[in-house]
C-alpha cells in the first residue's frame, strides 16, 4: 500500500496511547502486560518523528526502576501477601510497639514478590504507553490543537516546555566553560557554582523571550471583546477538567467507572460548547494542521479496542485478567491477547513519517 | 512612517539619558542605516520604533515616536506588531516554537490570517529566505547564521510595514550577510518596506543604504546622504579610510564607485615600490599546534573529517569558512571541548594530548574565548572576576587585572560583567584566559558586536601576543580583522580543509574572503588602509 510520507494527527496517536494504557491499567497478567510494552516498542520503531527525540526508552527506564524498587521493598517489608512458598527469611528487626503494623525482615515469599512484579509491571506498560504516545507525536504538537480561545495558552505551555531542555543545554554549556577555567566541572561544589551563571543565562533568555513575544503580538485580541474570551477560555477550562476528570475515573478502577463516562461526556460536552464560542467570534488561524483521514481512525479504533475488551473483561471478571500471585503462569484470556496484538496494526497501517531533514 | 518629535529616553537609575532630544522623520520605503559606536544609543533608538522601549523596558520616554500614525505611547508592542517587526541582536533567544516552519507561520498564527494565505507566505518566505531545505529542521539545531535568517523570515512573514533590524549580519559569513541584505534590499524595494537597521560592519551595508543616521552619546543626526554621512562619521569601513586617504570626492561607499576613482592611486603605488612582499612575522617552528587526521562526532554526525593541520608558534592563524562549517566544533575539539573521534590532537612545545590531561593542566597549553564570552564569567563584579581568575590560574595576585588593564580602554572594576557592551565582555573573557598563559589561544567569533575601535584594539593585542609567543588561532568571519592580524589564512568547508595559506594569498584570491581595499586596488594585493598609507607616506 502506498501512502504519501507524513505525520499523522498526533491526537490519533494520543488516543491510541491513552487507550492502550486504559487497557493495561485493568489488568495485572504478566504476559498481557509485556504485549502491551512490546507492541509499543513495535509501533514506535516504526513510526516514530524523526525531528524529535525519543522519550520512550527513558519512561521504560523509569518502569523498571519502579519494579526494581517495589521488589525491594517488598523484600524489607513485606505487602500483605502471604502465600505458601517461602523463597528465603530475612533477619526480623524487632519494633516498638507504637509500630507493630510494620514489619522488617522476615520470611519472603514467592506470592508477594510475584504480586510487586505484575503490579509495577502495570505501571510500567502504562508508562510505555505514555512514552509511545510521546515519542509518535510531540505534545507540542497536540498543543497546536487547544481549542483557539486556549492559544497563548498552548503558548505559553510549549515555552515551558523548551525551557527545561535549554536549562540542561545551558548547564553543559556553563559547565564546559569551567573547565576552560581549570576546573573540573564537577563534583557538589562545582555544581553549586554553576547554579548562578546558568540561572542567569536562564533569565536573560526568559526576557529575550518575552520581549520577542510581545513584538510578535503574542497575547494580542483578535476581533473577539473580553468578556467572549473570558466565557469561552472558561468554558474550555472547565470542559478540559472535565475530560481530565472522567478520563480518571475511567482509568482507575477504584474511583468508580460511574463517575467516569457521565464527567467525560459532561466535559467533552462543554470544551465543545466552547470551541463553538470561541469559534465563532475569534478568528485564530493555524499553519498546516493536519487532517484527519482513515489512518487516524485506524490508530484511533486499533487503541480503542483493547481498551474496550479489557474494562468489559475486568467489569465481568472473566479469568486471567487479575493474575493471582501463584507459581506458573496465569491463563491467557484469547480476546485479549488478539486485542492488544491488534493496538500493533497502525505500525504498518498508517503513513510514513516525514523525512529527517539534514 | 515613522516619527521621532522631541524624544529623550532615561532608564530607571541611569545618571543621563541614554537618547537625548532625538528629532527624526523616516519616510516610507527608506532604508535606514543607524550608525553609532557600542553603546552608543544605537540599541534604545532601534526598540523605541515598536514601544519596547519604554513598556518593556521600563525607563521615561519623553517626546512622541509614532509609526504609521500609531502613537508608541497609546500602543503597546503586541498591538503594533503588524506594523513594526523587530528582529532582536541575539535571534536564539527569541525563538517561540520549535520548527523551522512553525516560527515563520507563528506571527500570521497570533494575527489571525487566514490558513490558505498563511501556507502560502510561509511557502514563499522560506523561499525568499533561502530556508525551504531547513523547513523542518529544529532551531536549536540551525547554525548561527541559519537562525538569523530564520528570525528575520519569520518578522518578515507577519507582512509588517516597517522592519527594524539591530546588527543582522554580525553573526554571519560574507556570502550569508550578502544574501540577507539581498533579501532585504528586495523587500525595500519590491514591496516598500521601510526598514531600519543598526550594524557595526558598515563594509556590508553601507553601500545598500538610502539615508543614514549617525548616533553617539544619546544624540542623533538627521537623515543624512550615506555619502555625507561617512564623511563626518567617527567609524567608517575600510573603502571610506582609503577614499579619505587618497581624496576622493563624493566618498565612494561600493566597490565599483571606489575602483572607477583607484586607477591614479593604484599608478602611483605601483611606482612607489613593491612593498606588497608581506613582511611576516618570523614564525617559529611548527610545532604549537599538530593536528592529525583528526575526526569529530556530533550529536551522530560527522563535523570534521580527515583534517591535518600543524601552526607554526607565535604565528595568527584565521579559520574561515561558512555558517555552519564546523569552526566552532574544531575549536572545540582542540580545547578539549568535544570528544575527538579519531586522529591525533599534540599542542604546545612538550606535545600535550589535550584530551589526555586534567582541565588544570590543560589551561596551561591552551585557552579558548567561547562564542559566547558570558559562559567564562561567574563573579559579581569585573574586580571580583580578575580575583577568581588569579586564584583559578594560579597567578600571581593582580596579574588578571593587570592584563585588562592592557587589553582594554579601561573598564569600571565595579560593573556587573552582564552590564559590560560585548566588546568590553570579550574583553574580560580574553584576559580571564590569558591569565593561565595558554600557549596556544584560540578565539571562536570575537568580533561580534565589536565596534572598529574594539576591533582595532583587539587586533592590536592579538599580534602584541603572537609576537610575544602565543600562537593564536581565530575562528572568523570578520576578513577585515583577518587582514589586519592574520599570517595565515585556512578555509574550511563541510568540515574538511579547502584552502591553507599565506593571508595575504588566500584572501586576494578569494572573492567572498578579499577585504574592501583587496578589491579596490586589485590586481595589486594591499589588504589594509594602513598598508596603503604606509606606503603612500614612503613614495612622498
Amino acid at each position: 500500500m502506498q501512502l504519501r510520507p507524513r505525520l499523522l494527527h498526533p491526537a490519533a496517536w494520543w488516543l491510541w496511547g491513552l487507550g492502550l494504557a486504559t487497557a493495561a491499567s485493568r489488568t495485572t497478567n504478566p504476559v498481557v502486560l509485556l504485549l502491551v510494552i512490546g507492541v509499543c516498542i513495535v509501533v514506535v520503531t516504526e513510526r516514530r518523528d524523526p525531528a524529535t527525540a525519543n522519550p520512550l526508552w527513558g519512561f521504560l527506564v523509569i518502569g523498571a526502576v519502579i519494579i526494581a524498587f517495589r521488589v525491594v521493598m517488598t523484600i524489607l517489608l513485606g505487602n500483605g501477601v502471604h502465600g505458601e512458598t517461602v523463597l528465603f527469611t530475612l533477619p526480623r528487626v524487632p519494633l516498638p510497639e507504637w509500630a507493630s503494623g510494620i514489619r522488617l525482615g522476615g520470611p519472603v515469599t514467592l506470592e508477594s514478590l510475584l504480586y510487586a512484579v505484575y503490579d509495577g509491571l502495570r505501571l510500567t506498560a502504562v508508562l510505555a504507553c505514555l512514552g509511545a504516545a510521546n515519542a509518535l507525536a510531540s505534545p507540542r504538537r497536540l498543543l497546536r490543537y487547544l481549542p483557539a480561545t486556549l492559544y497563548d495558552v498552548g503558548t505559553a505551555v510549549v515555552v515551558g516546555l523548551t525551557f527545561a531542555p535549554q536549562l540542561v543545554t545551558d548547564a553543559r554549556a556553563v559547565r564546559s566553560a569551567r573547565t576552560l577555567r581549570g576546573h573540573q566541572g564537577t563534583g557538589v561544589r562545582e555544581t553549586a557554582r554553576l547554579a548562578v551563571p546558568v540561572l542567569e543565562t536562564a533569565f536573560e533568555r526568559s526576557l529575550g523571550l518575552a520581549a520577542s513575544m510581545e513584538s510578535r503580538g503574542y497575547g494580542r485580541t483578535v476581533r473577539a471583546s473580553s468578556r467572549d474570551r473570558r466565557l469561552a477560555s472558561g468554558l474550555a477550562l472547565v470542559g478540559l477538567l472535565g475530560v481530565l476528570g472522567g478520563l480518571y475515573g475511567l482509568l482507575d478502577a477504584s474511583a468508580g467507572g460511574a463517575l467516569g463516562l457521565p464527567l467525560l461526556a459532561v466535559g467533552a460536552a462543554l470544551a465543545a460548547a466552547s470551541l463553538v464560542v470561541g469559534a465563532s467570534r475569534e478568528r485564530r488561524s493555524g499553519h498546516r494542521r493536519d487532517r484527519w483521514r482513515w489512518p487516524e481512525t485506524v490508530t484511533a479504533t486499533a487503541g480503542a479496542v483493547p481498551a474496550f475488551v479489557l474494562v468489559v473483561g475486568s467489569v465481568q471478571s472473566w479469568e486471567g485478567i487479575i493474575a493471582t500471585p501463584s507459581p506458573g503462569l496465569p491463563p491467557l484470556p484469547l480476546p485479549v491477547v488478539a486485542a492488544v496484538l491488534l493496538a500493533a496494526v497502525p505500525a504498518w497501517l498508517t503513513p510514513r513519517p516525514r523525512e529527517e531533514h539534514r | 512612517m515613522i516619527t521621532f518629535d522631541h524624544v529623550s529616553v532615561t532608564y530607571a537609575g541611569a545618571p543621563a539619558p541614554s537618547l537625548h532630544d532625538v528629532t527624526l522623520e523616516i519616510p516610507e520605503g527608506e532604508l535606514v542605516l543607524v550608525v553609532g559606536p557600542t553603546g552608543s544609543g544605537k540599541s534604545t533608538l532601534l526598540r523605541t520604533i515598536n514601544g519596547l522601549v519604554p513598556h518593556f523596558s521600563g525607563g521615561t520616554l519623553s517626546g512622541r515616536v509614532t509609526v504609521d500614525g500609531l502613537d508608541t505611547a497609546r500602543h503597546r508592542p503586541r498591538d503594533l506588531a503588524t506594523v513594526v517587526g523587530l528582529v532582536e541582536q541575539n535571534p536564539s533567544v527569541t525563538f517561540v516554537t520549535d520548527v523551522v516552519e512553525d516560527e515563520v507561520a507563528y506571527g500570521m498564527e497570533t494575527m489571525g490570517l487566514d490558513p490558505t494565505a498563511i501556507r502560502r507566505r510561509v511557502e514563499e518566505t522560506l523561499d525568499l529566505f533561502g530556508l525551504t531545505p531547513l523547513r523542518g529542521r529544529p532551531l536549536g539545531t540551525l547554525s548561527g547564521g541559519q537562525q538569523q535568517r530564520a528570525a528575520i523570515a519569520a518578522l518578515f512573514a507577519a507582512g509588517p510595514r516597517v522592519l527594524v533590524l539591530d546588527e543582522p549580519t554580525s553573526a554571519l559569513d560574507p556570502v550569508a550577510a550578502e544574501e540577507v541584505l539581498a533579501s532585504l534590499h528586495r523587500i525595500v524595494h519590491d514591496l516598500g518596506v521601510t526598514v531600519v537597521l543598526a550594524e557595526h560592519r558598515l563594509e556590508r551595508v553601507v553601500h545598500h543604504a538610502d539615508r543614514v543616521v549617525l548616533v553617539d552619546g544619546g544624540h542623533s543626526s538627521e537623515l543624512l546622504d550615506p555619502a555625507e554621512a561617512m564623511l563626518r562619521s567617527q567609524i567608517y569601513p575600510p573603502v571610506v579610510g582609503l577614499s579619505r586617504l587618497a581624496g576622493w570626492a563624493p566618498t565612494p561607499l561600493s566597490i565599483r564607485d571606489a575602483r572607477r576613482r583607484a586607477s591614479a592611486l593604484r599608478e602611483r603605488l605601483v611606482e612607489a615600490s613593491s612593498p606588497s612582499v608581506p613582511e611576516l612575522r618570523v614564525v617559529g617552528p611548527a610545532t604549537a599546534l599538530e593536528l592529525s587526521d583528526l575526526r569529530v562526532v556530533r550529536a551522530g554526525r560527522i563535523v570534521i573529517d580527515e583534517l591535518d593541520l600543524t601552526l607554526a608558534t607565535g604565528s595568527v592563524t584565521t579559520l574561515m569558512g561558512r555558517n555552519g562549517a564546523g569552526k566552532s566544533t574544531l575549536l572545540g575539539a582542540i580545547a578539549a571541548q568535544h570528544p575527538v573521534a579519531r586522529g591525533r590532537v599534540r599542542l604546545g612545545a612538550s606535545s600535550v594530548d589535550p584530551h589526555a590531561v586534567a582541565p588544570r593542566e590543560r589551561v596551561r597549553v591552551v585557552g579558548l574565548v567561547p562564542q559566547q564570552p558570558e559562559l567564562l564569567l561567574y563573579a559579581e563584579t569585573v574586580a571580583a572576576e580578575c580575583v577568581t581568575a588569579d586564584a583559578d590560574f594560579g597567578a600571581q595576585p593582580g596579574a588578571t587585572a593587570t592584563l585588562l588593564h592592557r587589553i582594554s580602554g579601561g573598564i569600571d572594576p565595579t560593573q556587573h560583567p552582564r552590564d559590560l557592551s560585548e566588546g568590553q565582555r570579550l574583553e574580560l573573557a580574553l584576559a580571564v584566559i590569558l591569565a593561565g598563559s595558554p600557549e596556544v589561544l584560540l578565539l571562536d567569533e570575537p568580533t561580534r558586536g565589536l565596534d572598529y575601535g574594539a576591533k582595532h584594539r583587539l587586533g592590536e593585542v592579538l599580534s602584541a601576543l603572537a609576537e610575544a609567543g602565543t600562537t593564536i588561532l581565530l575562528a572568523t568571519h570578520d576578513v577585515e580583522l583577518a587582514a589586519e592580524v592574520a599570517d595565515r589564512v585556512v578555509i574550511l568547508a563541510d568540515g574538511e580543509l579547502v584552502t591553507d595559506g599565506p593571508a595575504r594569498e588566500v584572501l586576494s584570491a578569494s572573492p567572498a574572503f578579499a577585504p574592501q581595499v583587496t578589491k579596490v586596488m586589485l590586481p595589486q594585493t594591499w589588504l589594509t588602509v594602513a598598508e596603503v598609507a604606509e606606503a603612500i607616506g614612503r613614495s612622498a
